[in-house]
């Protein structure tokens, strides 16, 4: 039996690297998920067949409702939320690997000095995800919405870290021989492991939030390869830090589009009180639909910068169309989309393939950036930060030194958006404030819908 | 001696996680963090060895929890890549319909 099981997950691994290669290129990404989800299953079904296996109803309980009630969410999600359910999903499986740790303990089957630490650091690092990840979902999802900063908060960092870094080389050096920890020493570590996580996650917001949910992947990962290493699976080792790697090349890869060491997303979070700057010049010029719907139809070309408040209105349809309409009366639109637009990296595109916007429109910054001074409209659609000048002028601004799109360099520019307030971070946006900047209020679905039916009225 | 090979599986893992993605467009970084969400998700089997070998009410709590966690992780990270990725087959289709795929 041991034979096939070994086979088995031999295999599976072979899959799971295959699938994660292809899925770094779009044209091979759909095959990528399906041989990676093939291993999935095989891995599964092939360790209900490992010798001396107890339990097996609670295990088939298990699986069915906790796969059960995660596939149905994840398919009666919307789109705009897909990055708080892959944070919630990452949190999941470092939660399940401090526990597997646990297990281990309360078996007596931590064994060596090697194995020990393995356990103490692999569910560490998984409980930091599991509690990161919860706040991560948390935020994204608008149930807790202020930045939530300790005074002295990278010493109370270091301190937690310390004291469970600590706690944890005590567990080791007390299980040697003994295969287990006192009960109550373990606990006290969880916690602090936990509350380490939260607080490491809570102060950050804004445009880092995908470079952390990134990172807390990475770190999943991580706890996983290590518990696999305490059970003896290679499997688990092997898919367990692949994705550690990865995750981690993935999260320098999207920091470094942000302009944003990871170090400083960590420890230095943006937030809108630390903007210590002047005041901003000039006032916002609101505009009617009909003037927005003139401006463009009579411009020849028009760039569309879509963000988040386009993805929550969900009027990428609607935006589509407009471009359309523009584009039968021989106006040039293009879509730029900034590295984070959207919350995550890539979201935007995804949300703009499904309303049928060709792949040719579609922009990145460095692309597109050079074309804004020869453009006569730039739309700007539920972005904020992202088209902030401020982030190239003002060296006290939280967001200085990340790359923008230069919206406030084209002849024109409109911004919807639903009010006043400041963007996502908190900071106030001078391209709201510039000469050539006109304010079209209202969601993004309603202004749309009203510049289309002006477009449609002008003929 | 089995120990040290595991070392070795971890360092040969490290290099091929780094190696593996060392290229990939930013259009595709959401859906490749999902989909490794979705792999490491195997802690799943992990997961049913610790309840698989548990004994005590406590260690099966535990190991029902963490096969509940480890499912989920796995379910839901293959669900969620699989929409995502399901974004970028219409370049074929989306031909057709050009002119009036309008609301």
């Amino acid at each position: 039996m041991q034979w096939i099981v070994d086979g088995v997950y031999l295999a599976v691994a072979v899959l799971f690297i295959v699938g994660l290669k292809a899925m770094s290129s779009p044209a091979k990404a759909r095959r990528g998920i399906t041989w990676a989800g093939v291993g999935m299953v095989l891995a599964t079904l092939v360790t209900f067949l490992v010798p001396d296996m107890q339990n097996m109803a609670l295990i088939v309980v298990a699986i069915v409702l906790g796969g059960g009630v995660a596939w149905w969410a994840g398919r009666v999600v919307k789109m705009t939320d897909m990055p708080q359910m892959v944070a919630i999903y990452n949190g999941m499986g470092g939660g399940a690997a401090a526990l597997i740790a646990a297990v281990e303990f309360a078996r007596g089957e931590v064994h060596g000095p090697v194995v020990a630490t393995l356990a103490v650091l692999g569910s560490l690092i998984g409980s930091v995800a599991f509690s990161g990840s919860v706040i991560a979902f948390l935020k994204l999802q608008g149930i807790m919405n202020k930045a939530f900063r300790l005074p002295a908060q990278n010493l109370v960092n270091i301190a937690l870290g310390v004291a469970a870094i600590g706690l944890g080389a005590w567990i080791v050096t007390s299980s040697v021989g003994a295969g287990t920890a006192n009960a109550w020493l373990l606990v006290l570590f969880f916690v602090l492991a936990l509350v380490l996580g939260a607080v490491l996650t809570s102060p950050i917001g804004g445009a880092d939030m995908p470079v952390v949910i990134s990172l807390l992947n990475a770190f999943t990962g991580l706890a996983v390869g290590f518990e696999g290493y305490v059970l003896g699976n290679p499997t688990l080792i092997i898919a367990g830090i692949v994705v550690g790697a990865s995750g981690t090349l993935l999260t320098q890869l999207m920091a470094k589009a942000m302009n944003r060491p990871i170090l400083n997303v960590l420890f230095t979070p943006i937030t809108g009180e630390a903007q210590a700057g002047g005041a901003i010049e000039g006032r916002m010029k609101e505009m009617s639909a009909t003037d927005a719907a003139a401006l463009m139809r009579y411009s020849e070309k028009v760039i569309v910068i879509p963000g988040y408040g386009m993805a929550v209105a969900g009027a990428q349809h609607k935006v589509w169309e407009m471009a359309k309409l523009l584009e039968d009366e021989g106006v040039e639109v293009k879509f730029a989309i900034h590295p984070v637009a959207g919350r995550m990296p890539g979201h935007m595109n995804v949300l703009l393939a499904e309303a049928g916007v060709p792949y040719e429109k579609i922009f990145d910054l460095d692309e597109i950036n050079a074309e804004f001074p020869q453009t006569d409209v730039a739309l700007v659609i539920g972005a904020n930060d992202v088209v902030n000048p401020v982030a190239r002028t003002d060296k006290s601004s939280p967001i200085y030194g990340m790359p923008i799109l230069d919206a406030d360099k084209a002849r024109n520019c409109i911004v919807i958006k639903r009010g006043r307030g400041a963007g996502y971070s908190g900071i106030e946006n001078a391209l709201f404030y510039a000469d050539n900047t006109s304010m079209l209020y209202g969601s993004a679905q309603q202004a749309v819908a009203d510049v289309i039916a002006q477009l449609k009225e002008l003929g | 001696m089995t120990d040290v090979l595991y070392l070795y599986i971890f360092m040969l893992a490290a290099f091929t996680g780094y190696e593996v993605i060392s290229r990939v467009p930013v259009i595709l970084h959401t859906p490749l963090m999902s989909g490794s969400n979705f792999i490491h998700g195997v802690v799943l089997v992990g997961a049913m060895y610790a309840l698989g070998h548990a004994t005590t009410p406590l260690q099966i709590a535990l190991g029902f929890l963490a096969v509940l966690l480890g499912a989920a992780n796995a379910a839901g990270g293959y669900v969620v890549t699989e929409r995502m990725l399901a974004m970028f087959a219409p370049k074929t289709k989306k031909k057709l319909p050009a002119g009036e795929q309008g609301a």
